[in-house]
This record gives structure tokens, C-alpha cells and sequence, in this order.
């Protein structure tokens, strides 16, 4: 946030903790990102898989990689206890960033008979920290020994449609006091140029968030199954022709090449003609994309 | 309405299988209404049941139904049902869970059991060939805040401060874009009225204990 306030354009990462206790490459993941983002964001059982704590691996990351992290947290599966729980303990870990999530629904994940809980929303969580931060008091107003201090941001969904419907909901959740937000991913610039007019008013930072696709696999599962997000045709296309390359080496040369030929424009324009605090490169497992992103860039 | 729908027939055999005789009793208000559980539901149920015993041995041999104006009304049991049913070793109840229950406190010498899975509170829809869950009797109604559509039954996480990014196309993503999303309809709604200020208002965390049971109102029946 301070870089933020500062007024710098800035980066944040993505790390994705899954069903393991091994953190090793998760910490070496954002080793690699250490002078290039600001921060990254943790994830917290995203698509309601049953994964490893975020708070455990925000912890780890801080502590072993030194990255500064956001701490995912989904009001999803835990009542308004387990939240505030939650947060005293993230608050005694060092955590300073949150990003206040509802969470996915229990029945899209591998857990799909669990009992969904939505004590919470997110814009319900938001109001939640800022009672603990801001007054130092819980919930119901108890007060808390030795508060903890956290910024908060929340999700935006520019591809809504109807957008009003989700710019006045962006409104609940900063009127409860979200301090910055962080996008969906956009593909399509035009889309994060107009999200972004809409939320000038707001004067609330937004980092547009980018999902630089690794190889045709996951950019064919991002476009099928990732909801109300569409990988552009052309894109998809120059997607499947790179993985007919036969050498492995060369293959990931050619993916790169396609992610820094269609995002090095998008963020450049971002930077240069728009409002945007930053972006949030959601390169998860595929980190080293982000460097040579920022520098074809050209912040 | 209360709805819900008869369990299978080879569970409903399973669990009957041991007595001779048996009132399959059903109940003319809402599963009644619904073609659910009412007079003609009792009658085919209980003609399977005995019809069992040709496929599998054990399923009982003597069995009768009945109805009852509403099966959760005690008093309406007993007058409607009084002294007819001795001769049977079970009941059998199409009704919901209430009545069921109700049934067990009035005949409390026999073994009453649910016909039925119980399911909402809701209504059909205009072409009547669903049911649709509209209540779920959380106990501090938020209609007229929301356009008279129910975000704690129709949203499916509930939601006070929808919609979530599960949303797309207006449709909901659990129960795969089958249902509408209620804060979509609940936005497009309150923007009909001109009262998009109900929309943009920040509702906090709800105190849930009027909808923790198990709940009950002075001057119900008490049982």
C-alpha cells in the first residue's frame, strides 16, 4: 500500500498453495518474484478445493522468501468465529495485507458434500477487520488486546454484466472501507478501460488483474471452465499452434513469446493511459513470465 | 407451500416389510395441493405396497389409505381419523415432516413413518412443472428491501451483499447456469422500481439467532 499511496505503478504476484505440506517451491516461486512484484497474493482453497491453509502458507512465504504477501480469505467455510479467529492469528504472523473474499461455493470443489457457510460476504468481512483494525474491537464490539493492523482490498468483476450491478456492489464493499481492489481477469483491454472510468469516482485503487497463459493446456481449461471469462479466439489459436512444437525448449519459448507480444501493449497502455494503481499478474506456477513482462512493458 | 417427494419404493418396502397391516394415511394440504402426498398418492402407495408382496416377500398384505384435511393439525387428527386406524400395526404418512410428527404425538402406541423426503417452502411456477424453494422461514424477513425476492433462499450462498462472481449471464453457477441468479433479479427488480438505493446499501453481518431452531411461537400447539 505504501508503494500505492506513493503513487507508483505497481505489480502484484499470485501463489497458489495446494493439497500438500511441502511449501518448497512456493517459496522458491516468489523468490523469483522478489524485486519485481510488491507483493503477492496467497490463495485461499480456490474453486473450493480442499487445500492447504493460506494463512500457514502467507506465513511461510514472508518468513522464507521474504515477499510481502495479501492473504486470501474466503468467508466460505468459516462462520464469523473462525474468521475473527483467523484474522488475530494472521495479525500475530505479521500478515499486513487481506483480501477479502466470499469464496466459491462448496459444490464446485472436491468437497462437494461438504455444508456450505456464508456467515459472512465479503463486503460483510471487510466491515468485520475494519471494526478490528479501526476500533479494536470484535464483532460485537469486545475490545481486542493489542488489534491487529491490516490493509484490505476486495475482488472486482470488470466482465459483469450487467456492470452497474457490480459497480454498486463495489460501492457496498468500499463504503464498509475496502482500501484497494483487484480485478478478474480481463482480456479484452477495452473492458478494463471502461471498469476503470466507472470506478474513478470511487478514488479506491484498482490493480487490473492479467492471467498470462503458461501453455494450451490451461489456457484451453481457463476459456472452458473458468466462469464468465473467454480466452480470445486468436490468442487460444496461437496457443494451440505453439504446442505443436515438438521441443520442449522451444515450445516454452514460443508461449512466452505469445503471453509478452499480447500483454506487453495491454500493460503499457494500462500504465501509461489509465488509472490503474497496477496490475496482478495471476502467473501462478509461471513466474518467470512476470520479469520479462514488466520490462517489455516498459513502466 | 410445503413440498417434497415420496422416497423410492424398494426404501419405502425395506422399512414396512415387517407388519401385516398397515394405514397409509395422506394429507390434503400442501402435499395434497401438489399431487404430492394427498388422498390418491395414499391410495397408489398403498396399492404398491401390497402389489410388492408378488415381487418381494415380507412387503405387508393388509393395507388402507386415508387422508386428513392437514396432518399438522392435532385436533383435525384426531376427528377425522379417531378410533379408524386400530387395526393396523403402522402408519404410513404422506405428509411432510410436520405432519409425520404430528401423527407420532396423537397415535403414540404405533410406529408412524414419512413417505415422503421433505424438501422447501416454495411454489410452483406459472406453467406448473416446477417447484421452486422461495422461503426459507430464516425468521427476519429482508423482502422489502430486496424487491420482494428472497436472497437467503434464492441466492445460494445466502447472500446479504450479492451478487458473487459466480454469476454469469444473469444465471447462477451452482446447479450449472440452471437457475437464475437472485441478486441479478433482485438489482433488475429494485432498477424497475427506481430504488436502486435498496441496491447500493451496505447490509452487515446478520445476527442469525432467529433462524436458529429449534424455534418455537406462544400459543402453538404444544406437544
Amino acid at each position: 500500500m505504501r508503494n500505492i499511496k506513493e503513487g507508483k505503478f505497481v505489480f502484484t504476484g499470485e501463489l497458489e498453495p495446494e493439497k500438500t505440506t511441502d511449501l518448497t517451491e512456493l517459496v522458491e516461486s516468489a523468490k523469483k518474484l522478489l524485486g519485481h512484484c510488491v507483493a503477492c497474493n496467497v490463495t485461499d482453497n480456490p474453486q473450493s478445493m480442499a487445500y492447504m491453509s493460506s494463512l500457514v502458507a502467507s506465513y511461510v512465504v514472508q518468513r522464507d522468501a521474504g515477499m510481502e504477501c495479501v492473504y486470501q480469505l474466503r468467508c466460505s467455510d468459516r462462520n464469523s468465529i473462525a474468521l475473527t479467529s483467523d484474522l488475530l492469528g494472521a495479525g500475530a504472523l505479521g500478515i499486513k495485507n487481506v483480501l477479502a473474499l466470499t469464496g466459491d461455493h462448496t459444490t464446485l470443489g472436491d468437497y462437494p458434500g461438504a455444508k456450505p457457510v456464508f456467515d459472512l460476504d465479503s463486503g460483510q468481512l471487510v466491515y468485520l477487520i475494519r471494526k478490528m483494525v479501526d476500533e479494536g474491537v470484535d464483532l460485537y464490539g469486545r475490545p481486542i488486546h493489542n488489534p491487529p493492523k491490516f490493509h484490505v482490498g476486495v475482488a472486482g468483476n470488470p466482465n459483469a454484466d450487467p456492470l452497474e450491478s457490480e459497480i454498486l456492489k463495489l460501492k457496498r464493499k468500499i463504503d464498509a472501507g475496502a482500501e484497494f481492489i483487484q480485478t478478474q481477469v480481463i482480456f479484452d483491454i477495452e473492458v478494463a478501460k471502461t471498469f476503470l472510468k466507472e470506478m474513478e469516482r470511487f478514488k479506491v485503487p484498482v490493480l487490473i488483474g492479467i492471467f498470462p497463459l503458461k501453455n494450451y493446456g490451461t489456457a484451453d481449461y481457463f476459456d472452458k471452465y473458468i466462469p464468465g471469462v473467454h480466452v480470445p479466439k486468436d490468442l487460444l489459436a496461437e496457443m494451440k499452434k505453439a504446442s505443436e512444437i515438438s521441443d520442449k525448449e522451444k515450445r516454452n519459448e514460443r508461449y512466452d513469446e505469445i503471453n509478452l507480444e499480447y500483454y506487453g501493449d495491454f500493460v503499457h497502455e494500462i500504465a501509461h493511459t489509465t488509472s490503474a494503481a497496477g496490475i496482478h499478474v495471476m502467473a501462478v506456477a509461471y513466474e518467470r513470465i512476470t520479469p520479462a513482462l514488466i520490462e517489455r512493458a516498459k513502466i | 407451500m410445503i413440498t417434497g417427494e415420496r422416497k423410492d419404493l424398494e426404501e419405502l418396502m425395506e422399512v414396512v416389510k415387517d407388519f401385516k397391516s398397515l394405514a397409509v394415511v395422506g394429507c390434503d394440504g400442501c402435499v395434497g395441493i401438489y399431487q404430492i402426498g394427498g388422498l390418491k398418492e395414499a391410495e397408489s402407495l398403498a396399492s404398491l405396497l401390497k402389489m410388492g408382496d408378488k415381487i418381494k416377500n415380507g412387503v405387508v398384505q393388509d393395507t388402507e389409505a386415508f387422508t386428513v384435511i392437514r396432518q399438522c393439525d392435532k385436533e383435525l387428527i384426531e376427528k377425522e381419523l379417531g378410533g379408524k386406524l386400530d387395526r393396523f400395526e403402522a402408519i404410513l404418512s404422506t405428509a411432510c415432516g410436520v405432519g409425520v410428527q404430528t401423527m407420532a404425538a396423537v397415535f403414540s402406541d404405533k410406529p408412524v413413518f414419512p413417505a415422503l423426503n421433505t424438501m422447501f417452502m416454495g411454489a410452483q411456477d406459472r406453467e406448473g412443472a416446477e417447484l421452486y424453494e422461495l422461503c426459507s422461514g430464516c425468521g427476519d424477513c429482508v423482502l422489502h428491501l430486496t424487491g420482494g425476492i428472497c436472497p437467503i433462499t434464492r441466492c445460494a450462498k445466502g447472500l446479504l451483499n450479492g451478487p458473487c462472481g459466480g454469476a454469469v449471464d444473469g444465471k447462477c453457477e451452482v446447479g450449472g447456469y440452471t437457475n437464475d441468479c437472485a441478486w441479478v433479479l433482485i438489482y433488475k427488480k429494485l432498477k424497475s422500481l427506481n430504488r436502486l438505493d435498496l441496491y447500493e446499501t451496505f447490509r452487515p453481518p446478520r445476527d442469525r439467532r432467529p433462524s436458529i431452531g429449534p424455534r418455537k411461537l406462544q400459543g402453538g400447539a404444544k406437544y
